[in-house]
């Protein structure tokens, strides 16, 4: 039996008729079109399906898509305003957090939740939050300077808007 | 804006010019990809290590909703065997079907191929697949596959022997150890590995029937490669009626070089319905079917003079093939890695015997290093073992065998002659950095206070630049391993530059841009780089090996120069002047010396397409190709170091310090490769600490068969690296670059297990056989020297 979903994702309504057994991850993946939020695992380890769920960064593969019923989603297609990088996916770019790009919108998102919780977060405070996202390519080094790049940019951005 | 004009774009570390596509999720890989008429795929695998297929039912599951087809190992019918790209003297070399016909020997071996409307009706279609297993007694472990009485897998191979294999002067190894004041005799296992890139392989093979093509989208660090062995030994279908794309590939490290049997049975399979198909591997399908990595058990002995100098090693290795024989596998243990264990020494003699073993296991193939980290742990392991035997500091036994400097050429004691060395310079900037003597009075101090905190280092030697043909051809290569570079000049003097190596992380876009932009004086938004795309270039062996930038970029530094002396050829024509005095100087065709009497770039090329004022005998257009084939290996090198702490009450590892210089020669960006040293000191790390693909030994299952159970590295596992170089241009290629992938992957493992025994040396450790050095090893290892401790007082 199928079920009717409705959802906005990066600020567009989206409504489909899904199973109930496909996961959020493949229903924004196949269904949607959305390609940045990747699939790396089958057991909720690599995180590179993360993206934010009603502002909580989530991995989109433990989630069923009947469960988002109603959810403001922002994945990583969503996160870029008006052609203008966001200050993560900058620092990315600026520290060089990324190689083959397969983790990135995952950690990029994952980095996004921890900046909420900790804008001005010491190295060890990235590295745990960290823990629930694989990168096999960076050894995490310029990932963690990458963000410590954003928190620093986004407490100017923050202080100049005042 | 900057231009090249005024700035030298090599050596700088300027941002990846691939990253923004990245980082706002507009990557574009193979599971990306949705073609029309898409049908989906799903392999029913063996859930034994060894069994006879008695018979396979597909009734129920060909009419399950949505099934296209299905096919078994008896319907590829005029499919030959997967084929084996590196032949040894004497190797056997089993079939290897892409779906095995009448038994499957490993868990994960694919026996049939189920084809969908959708990736869940494929799923769920081919659990209704019956295949009625008759079971067999396994062997799994590398050290038990050649015992009497274990079980056999394949008919041309008895007692499960691959090859036997052996380099060096056993003679002179025997006279050496006589001679020795010190020799210490070691196990030492190199556990096996699973390389775990993020993305899972995929394909989407489509063929057009109007027109006979095949197209094969596949997560490949070397499309030509793919296409060559699938269209000329396996498929038997015409090679230039097939095109093989490799887009956005997230990560490899050796995994997605080889020719695997899910794209081979996709792109056979595409002809039969007519239909594209799609297959993506499940991260569990990964860890069975992914080559492995490693998985060496080795005897060694290290024969040492009283001073600490190194006379002779002796080597004996069980290397480990897996089920089948991958495509490169026998080069792996062999001349990968035994050619290595000269390291950076004087070694008065050296000999290697390794066997190659068949087990029902997923064959092995490279993994980043490949056989070059099995080497380096190995020696380094050993040294720092003879140097505890004789009572000498680590730093200076190492210092006292090191190979003096030299620019052109020293030839080891196992067939290799290296390029270019200055091997002291490298460990004296990391003791440098360490500040060694310090450590050792905090050490000291730290020991007193019942801590357990230790330093290891490593040495290191890489043989990279992959490959000069002649050479790999002599010792068993199938390929030559040059590689192609097309420069192609628009008519608006816009570049594009075709390679046929592939970048799966490795910044290509930008290196190669970098390179050609400086080498022609134009800016860099005006070159273009295109690479995993057999439809678009001309040739290509790939990107494994290290090679890209000093094999691939030597191609494209040759056609740029080609390019320039028939630029010179059409401005002196215009200046009505003799080529011969023309110069490219600040990207202008110039009489020499004369910068007023110039034609810019873009003018040129201009003409190169518009030829009404042209050269008489000169061809239109303005594009050149270069293949590029070293005339030898390059060998970069360097020094590592680690610092940890041991708990002593649960053995867990902390890295407190990790120090690396790397001498990769000429560097075209310092962040690209600095990147690359983290990576790679990262996976050598999780080899000594956490990684260990585990086998259970009487059913052959694969037990760290997820990312739950196999433990890669994390965030918080990890400290900041503290990374520094040493420049030793090779004389091999004129851009002086070494190769720079492979190294922190090579350098980490012994260093980190060097330390952990240095940490628990008061506790009267001196060697842990086998890695990883999870807490529980450790653990038990404290457990043990305690016991052994407690009695010797008794």
């Amino acid at each position: 039996m199928k079920h009717t979903v409705k959802m906005t994702i990066n600020g567009q309504t989206q409504s489909h008729e899904v199973e109930p057994r496909l996961l959020l991850v493949h229903y924004i993946r196949e269904t949607v079109g959305l390609t940045g939020t990747h699939v790396g695992c089958d057991t909720s380890q690599c995180g590179a399906c993360t993206i934010l769920m009603s502002g909580q960064a989530v991995k989109a593969c433990t989630v069923f898509t009947v469960q988002a019923e109603g959810a403001k989603i922002t994945t990583i297609e969503g996160l870029a305003k008006n052609g203008e990088l966001h200050p993560i996916q900058q620092g990315f770019w600026e520290k060089h957090g990324l190689q083959c790009g397969f983790c990135t919108p995952g950690m990029i998102l994952a980095a996004h939740q921890l900046l909420e919780r900790y804008p001005k977060p010491s190295e060890d405070q990235i590295r745990h939050q960290l823990e629930g996202n694989l990168c096999r390519c960076t050894g995490y080094h310029n990932i963690v300077k990458a963000i410590q790049w954003a928190s620093e940019n986004m407490a100017g951005a923050k202080a100049g808007a005042k | 804006m900057a231009t090249a004009t005024d700035t030298r774009l090599f050596g700088k570390s300027i941002k990846r010019r691939e990253d923004p596509r990245f980082i706002t999720g507009r990557g574009n890989y193979t599971d990306d990809l949705k073609l029309t008429g898409m049908t989906y795929a799903a392999f029913v695998r063996s859930p034994h290590a060894h069994a006879k297929i008695r018979k396979i039912d597909v009734a129920k599951a060909k009419a399950h909703p949505g099934v296209v087809a299905i096919f078994t190992g008896k319907d590829l019918t005029g499919v030959n065997s997967l084929p084996c790209g590196w032949l040894l003297p004497d190797l056997k070399v089993p079939p290897h079907p892409p779906l095995a016909v009448d038994t499957a020997r490993y868990v994960g071996d694919p026996v049939a191929i189920v084809i969908a409307e959708s990736q869940e009706a494929a799923l769920d279609a081919a659990e209704k697949v019956k295949v009625d297993w008759e079971i067999r007694p396994a062997v799994t472990a590398t050290a038990k596959a050649a015992d009497k009485g274990a079980a056999q897998l394949h008919e041309v191979a008895p007692s499960n022997v691959a090859f036997k294999w052996q380099i060096g002067d056993a003679a002179a190894v025997d006279a050496a150890v006589k001679s020795a004041a010190v020799v210490v005799k070691k196990r030492i296992v190199n556990q096996r590995l699973v390389a775990n890139a993020l993305e899972p392989r995929a394909c989407v093979a489509r063929f057009e029937p109007a027109t006979g093509d095949l197209t094969l989208w596949v997560t490949s660090q070397n499309p030509h490669v793919h296409r060559l062995l699938m269209t000329a030994f396996v498929l038997g279908i015409p090679e230039h009626k097939v095109r093989v794309i490799a887009p956005d590939v997230g990560g490899g490290f050796g995994s997605k070089i080889f020719l695997y049997n899910e794209e081979t049975v996709c792109s056979w399979a595409t002809r039969q319905i007519k239909r594209p198909i799609r297959w993506t591997s499940t991260r569990r399908e990964a860890f069975q079917t992914d080559a492995h990595g490693r998985d060496h058990v080795t005897d060694a002995e290290l024969a040492l003079s009283r001073e600490g100098k190194i006379l002779g090693l002796r080597v004996k290795t069980v290397a480990n093939m897996g089920a089948y024989l991958s495509t490169f596998a026998p080069a792996v243990p062999t001349y990968l890695y035994a050619t290595l264990l000269n390291g950076v020494y004087e070694i008065g003699a050296i000999h290697a015997d390794v066997t190659g073993v068949f087990t029902n296991t997923t064959p092995v193939d490279a993994y980043r290093g490949a056989g070059r980290p099995e080497a380096a742990y190995l020696l380094e392991r050993m040294v720092e073992a003879g140097a505890a035997a004789l009572k000498m500091d680590v730093a200076e036994i190492r210092k006292k065998n090191f190979i003096p400097k030299f620019e052109n050429g020293y030839q080891t004691k196992v067939a290799l002659s290296y390029d270019s060395g200055n091997y002291g310079p490298a460990f004296d900037k990391l003791l440098a950095m360490l500040d060694y003597r310090k450590f050792r009075t905090e050490q000291e101090a730290a020991r007193k206070q019942g801590k357990l905190i230790g330093v290891g280092f490593s040495t290191y030697i890489e043989a990279c630049s992959i490959a000069p043909s002649k050479v790999v051809g002599s010792l068993g290569a199938q390929a030559g391993l040059y590689e192609s570079g097309i420069v192609r000049v628009h008519p608006t003097g816009k570049v594009t530059v075709f390679t046929g190596s592939h970048s799966h992380g490795q910044g290509h876009e930008t290196t190669f841009s970098q390179l050609v932009a400086d080498e022609l004086g134009v800016p860099i938004d005006d070159v273009e780089v295109v690479h995993g795309d057999t439809g678009a270039i001309a040739f290509g062996m790939g990107t494994y090996g290290s090679r890209s930038a000093s094999v691939g970029g030597t191609a494209l530094h040759m056609s740029v120069h080609k390019i320039k002396e028939k630029g010179k050829k059409i401005a002196a024509h215009l200046l009505e002047a003799s080529p011969g005095d023309m110069e490219y100087v600040n990207g202008q065709f110039q009489v020499k010396g004369f910068p007023g009497k110039a034609v810019p770039f873009g003018q040129v090329a201009l003409t190169a397409y518009v030829p009404h004022k042209y050269p008489e005998g000169l061809e239109p257009g303005l594009e050149e190709t270069s293949f590029y084939d070293p005339s030898n290996f390059c060998f970069p090198f360097g020094a590592h170091a680690c610092v940890v702490e041991v708990d002593r009450d649960t053995g867990k590892v902390k890295i407190l310090r990790y120090l690396a210089v790397d001498d990769v020669g000429n560097v075209i960006n310092p962040m690209i490769v600095d990147g690359m040293v983290h990576g790679g000191i990262t996976q050598g790390v999780g080899q000594a600490l956490w990684e260990g693909a585990v086998y259970d030994d009487g059913s052959g299952q694969l037990v760290t068969g997820t990312m739950m159970d196999y433990a890669l590295p994390k965030a918080d596992m990890l400290p900041f690296y503290e990374t520094e170089r040493t420049v030793t241009p090779t004389p091999v290629n004129p851009l002086g670059i070494k190769g720079a992938g492979e190294t922190g992957t090579i350098a980490a493992t012994p260093a980190v297990v060097n330390a952990v025994v240095d940490a628990l040396r008061p506790l009267g450790v001196d060697h842990i056989e086998t890695m990883p050095l999870s807490a529980e090893r450790v653990w038990k290892t404290i457990q043990a020297a305690k016991a052994t401790g407690a009695s010797q007082k008794r």
